[in-house]
């Protein structure tokens, strides 16, 4: 109802000031497909909109030395999906930031947007998790960095300070015989809320798992990372027994609730059922057979 | 099938409203704005159920931007009389507490108050300052539930009708009725196996996807002017008319494009408190319903309970069924309970049968017509059941309905013969099929289900104007919802013996045609067509007499054959054949304008019957069901336009698919309904759906001069329990409740090794 003021900083140093400007009313801006609708709703009244698509290392993906990539914040989803080295790299990080809304959304969502808006239900977040992605985060006291999994910490709520923004995402270079997935559940085949979303990263070695990561969505008030499930995987060659012990683990690690989305028993049921899935997806990515991806 | 040749009917010209649609231009509910306009907002209950002690609007009123503010006090009182509106009956001292709440509020979403301001934030502004003081009384969503004892009562004045002796307390059941033929204790004396279940169903939305808008004018000598999104103008203007006592003479009504209805824009929400503010604040005023709005107080479908009981000889013969049925009507009386119970049994041709239903009450939204109202839900509960005497009797599902298939001549259980159908014919194309004979893929497994509805006829009046170079208007008062100017247009052209392009079919508003009964029961096609090919033959009759004018003949003695008029025989004399265009130069010299009218109620609307086929595959592990093949038979009289009638069949199987899978209203404890929008209320997106397949069946209808059926509803019937046939043969469990969601249907998958030990 009042004038909102629109802000389109070309630097993070400018943006971290506008948000500082704007106390609790700032709001950044990347694609806007969550702000906005939160707007439309009600649910979120800004008087500051700190647009941050100007800024070009917040929209652009660079490589880095040893095989590791920074991504923008506001990069979009199909820019992403479109970056052939990266979807080599990590195939589960970008088929779950794929997942993200239709066609037309991806044009516009970025992985950092969805990162902010701390869902639990996030699709890219807990691949992100599974990789290992470091936040880069800027603020009025400088710069500094929490492992995705630290970044969420309560639905709808993360560990930005007053006047922080997420500058971009750092995928650590992956080991060799390394790869991920990202599963989701959701009663229709697309435009839909994960019921339960997971991402597995692996590295093999002769067929034996050398490292896991596990990242559980939509389960918990958070994003979980699920320690166990991943020993359980490493020291195994993905035998029955190994990943029935690692979707217990998950099955363990679930706090869900009962909601119009699933119920406990089914959340918790399917967190197993999709880590078997996930774990045979990235296993087979891993020694180099293509494998098809989503649900 | 049909043995006529036409040149029009039957072909596939590109529809008349495609390019406007596709372009934009075309102008739905929510695009209509005049000058000077005002925007209207409601202020909604929060409670399933309170008493509302006081409503103070006074803030509301002083906001600068306030224009109007309008509460019940506002629309006088109705008395409780039933009326027929759409396919649905309807009791006007309930529309206007539907409109506005009275002394109660009977569901999350019900409307108590509405403001028209300079602004939409203003609107929004001033709702917060409406105070209403609420007593809260303790509510009651599911159907079952409202029937207790002791149950929440939502109507003091509601006594159980059709029940003796009439009972001296209220009840939430409204009303029971009973359809009975033969001796059903009697049959199954003589059953040899007898199969009995229980079934319930969610309520589910018709999910149109324009939302309910209007923009209404009223002047100041008292004329009213609405634009509004609806199925029946000239139900909007008669409801109207009644709830604000204003004459229908003076009450304009047009009807906008329209974004999807499914029978839920049959009825008002919005118009009658525009014209108020209107007349309030002298100004126009524009309301549009957020989708928020639409799910939490338009009218859904009901959710039912139903148990059914089949008893049957080994062979197959069916020797009694009885069947009960409740519906949840929602705040007020009236679910389609009598179309659920008459269509229940209506495929077969049994000796015995009982029906009884119940309509009752709940704190829901009034439900509204979805396609083919009620049979969806009661179907679902008989098809499964004759699933399971299928593979309880080792016999092809499809050899066990024909076994039982209702003909020409078969009297219903609920009262009527029917004459000439299709349902055999249906059923043999099915097993005729492609996808009937190929092969079961390995880890999938088929289902089938038949459906029926009545179709209606009723009230249409039309005109077809012949234009000074000699085309065609045709002129008439239904929305189309689903193709009905391109069919109203190529009869038309079918009977004048001109080209399609020559004959444009219009919708007119309540000024500028006789009255026309609402789209819906899949009549405009059937019906309008009738008026339609009435007046192009009033224009026909028109012609000749001005051919004859021209050769100096008797009228009589002119006929009219491949678009032109001729000499009826030799002993007319021999004149050249004056087609339509020479005809029309000379109108002003023969007479004046050339016009054809017809007005008509019209009757013997041919019953629909479909079979659907579908192949699905069950993931066991997370109960996800994936629809591998999809097949859509149905006996669609005569296909004026076959495109159109595909995607009706199309269109129906879609929504029932969704019924069947994932559809449902969520309510949480406090009877707030927990997914009021598309996110959470899942209809099928375009990935989940195979290709839906068609097979026309073409029985004519011997009641329509070109064999029209309605086909509109009874595609939406059989879908959900070929999904859940096909789902039961997949897995071995069978889902009794819907909808199958991947949730409800891994549990069931996860409990049923249990009972088998049991």
């Amino acid at each position: 109802m009042s004038d909102i003021k629109y802000l389109a900083p070309g630097t993070i140093e400018e943006a971290v000031k506008a948000m500082q400007a704007a106390g609790g009313k700032g709001f950044v801006l990347a694609g806007g497909t969550d702000l906005l609708v939160q707007m439309r709703s009600g649910a979120r009244e800004p008087q500051t909109i700190v647009d941050v698509k100007k800024i070009p290392e917040m929209t652009t993906i660079e490589e880095l030395p040893g095989g590791g990539f920074r991504i923008g914040a506001a990069v979009s989803g199909a820019v992403i999906g479109e970056h052939k080295k990266l979807v080599a790299a990590f195939p589960g990080v970008v088929e779950a930031i794929n997942l993200i809304g239709s066609k037309q959304v991806q044009g516009r969502a970025s992985a950092g947007g969805n990162l902010c808006n701390s869902s639990p239900a996030a699709d890219s977040v807990p691949a992100m998790v599974a990789a290992g992605v470091t936040v880069q985060i800027a603020g009025p006291n400088g710069r500094r960095e929490v492992p995705v999994e630290k970044f969420p910490t309560a639905p709808g709520r993360n560990c930005l300070q007053p006047g922080e923004i997420v500058v971009s995402l750092t995928l650590p270079a992956p080991a060799a015989g390394s790869s991920d997935a990202y599963l989701r559940l959701i009663p229709r085949t697309e435009m839909d809320i994960a019921v339960v979303g997971i991402g597995v990263s692996l590295t093999l070695k002769d067929g034996t798992v050398t490292a896991a990561r596990v990242g559980l969505g939509a389960v918990a008030p958070t994003v979980l990372l699920v320690e166990d499930a991943a020993k359980a995987l490493v020291g195994s060659k993905l035998d029955d027994a190994a990943l029935e012990k690692a979707a217990a683990a998950c099955r363990a690690a679930c706090k869900p609730i009962n909601d119009k989305r699933g119920t406990i028993e089914y959340r918790t049921k399917i967190s197993g059922v999709l880590l078997k899935r996930a774990a045979k997806i990235a296993a087979q990515r891993a020694s180099g057979a293509t494998v098809g991806g989503t649900h | 099938m049909t043995a006529q040749v036409y040149k029009w009917i039957g072909t596939r010209p590109k529809r008349p409203d495609g390019a406007d649609k596709v372009t934009g231009r075309a102008r739905f509910g929510a695009d209509f704005n005049m000058p000077g306009q005002l925007i209207g907002r409601v202020l909604r209950s929060p409670h399933p159920h309170a008493v509302i002690k006081s409503i103070d609007t006074s803030a509301a009123a002083a906001l600068p931007g306030v224009r109007a503010v309008v509460t019940a006090a506002d629309f006088p009182e109705q008395e409780n009389l039933i009326v027929p509106a759409g396919e649905m009956q309807v009791n006007l001292r309930d529309v206007t507490r539907t409109i506005m709440a009275r002394e109660k509020v009977l569901y999350e979403g019900h409307p108590v108050a509405a403001v028209a301001a300079a602004s939409e934030a203003i609107a929004k502004q001033a709702l917060a300052l409406i105070k209403v003081e609420y007593a809260l009384l303790p509510h009651v969503i599911d159907v079952e539930e409202a029937m207790k004892d002791g149950a929440p009562i939502l109507h003091d004045h509601i006594r159980t009708d059709g029940v003796q002796p009439v009972p001296t307390k209220p009840s939430n059941i409204a009303k029971r009725i009973e359809n009975l033929k033969g001796d059903v204790a009697k049959g199954f004396a003589e059953a040899e196996v007898v199969i009995e279940r229980k079934y319930t169903t969610a309520p589910v939305h018709q999910a149109y996807i324009e939302p309910h808008a209007c923009l209404a004018s009223a002047a100041e000598d008292g004329q009213v002017s609405v634009w509004t999104t609806t199925q029946g103008h000239f139900q909007v203007r008669g409801f109207c008319s009644r709830l604000l006592q204003i004459e229908t003479s003076q009450i304009r009504v047009t009807p906008s494009e329209i974004g999807g209805g499914f029978g839920g824009k049959t009825v008002v929400y919005l118009e009658p408190v525009a014209i108020r503010l209107s007349q309030k604040s002298g100004k126009p005023v524009k309301m549009v319903m957020t989708r928020e709005e639409v799910f939490r107080a338009s009218g859904p479908a009901p959710g039912g309970a139903m148990t059914v009981k089949i008893g049957a000889k080994k062979d197959g013969r069916i020797v009694a069924a009885d069947i009960t049925i409740a519906l949840q009507a929602g705040a007020f009386p009236g679910s389609p309970i009598g179309p659920a119970c008459w269509c229940s049994m209506a495929c077969y041709d049994v000796d015995n049968i009982r029906v009884v239903g119940f309509d009752v009450v709940s704190n829901r939204p009034k439900v509204a017509a979805y396609r083919a109202p009620g049979a969806p839900i009661s179907s679902f509960a008989v098809e499964s059941t004759i699933d399971i005497l299928a593979q309880e009797l080792g016999m092809d599902p499809i050899d066990l309905r024909l076994k039982n298939a209702a003909m020409k001549g078969t009297k219903t259980h609920y009262g009527p013969v029917f004459d000439r159908i299709g349902l055999v014919e249906c059923l043999e194309a099915a097993k005729n099929s492609a996808h009937y004979k190929s092969p079961v893929k390995p880890g999938h497994a088929r289902g089938i289900a038949a459906g029926f509805w009545f179709n209606v006829g009723a009230d249409s009046s039309a005109a077809a104007h012949v234009g000074e170079d000699g085309t065609v208007t045709v002129i008439s008062g239904n929305p189309d919802i689903g193709g009905s100017r391109a069919s109203l247009a190529l009869m038309a052209a079918e009977e004048l013996g001109v080209d399609y392009d020559k004959v444009r079919a219009v919708i007119a508003d309540t000024h500028s045609i006789g009255f026309n009964f609402v789209t819906g029961g899949s009549r405009v096609t059937f019906a309008t067509g009738m008026a339609v090919v009435n007046a192009t033959k009033d224009a026909i009759k028109e012609l000749r007499v001005r051919a004859a004018k021209i050769w100096g003949v008797d009228p009589e003695g002119v006929v009219w054959e491949g678009g032109k008029a001729r000499p009826a025989g030799h002993n007319v004399g021999e004149f050249e054949p004056l087609t339509l265009a020479q005809i029309a130069a000379q109108a002003g010299k023969t007479g004046g304008p050339i016009n054809g009218h017809a007005q008509l109620n019209a009757q013997g609307a041919g019953p629909g019957f479909g079979v659907h086929i579908a192949d699905v595959r069950v993931d066991a592990e997370t109960g996800h069901v994936v629809i591998d093949r999809y097949t859509a038979v149905q006996d669609v009289g005569t296909a004026i336009h076959p495109s159109y009638v595909e995607g009706q069949l199309q269109g129906g199987a879609v929504q029932g698919i969704g019924w069947a899978l994932n559809e449902e209203y969520i309510y949480n404890a406090k009877g707030h309904l927990d997914n009021a929008g598309f996110l959470d209320y899942r209809i099928p997106v375009a990935s989940d759906l195979p290709m839906i397949e068609t097979i026309l069946v073409e029985v004519p209808n011997p009641h329509h001069p070109y064999g029209v059926r309605g086909v509109g509803e009874v595609p939406i019937v059989p879908p959900l329990a070929t999904i859940a046939n096909a789902v039961a043969r997949a897995c071995g469990t069978r889902m009794t409740s819907l909808p199958i969601s991947p949730p409800r249907l891994s549990a069931a998958l996860d409990a049923a090794p249990k009972l088998a030990a049991e």
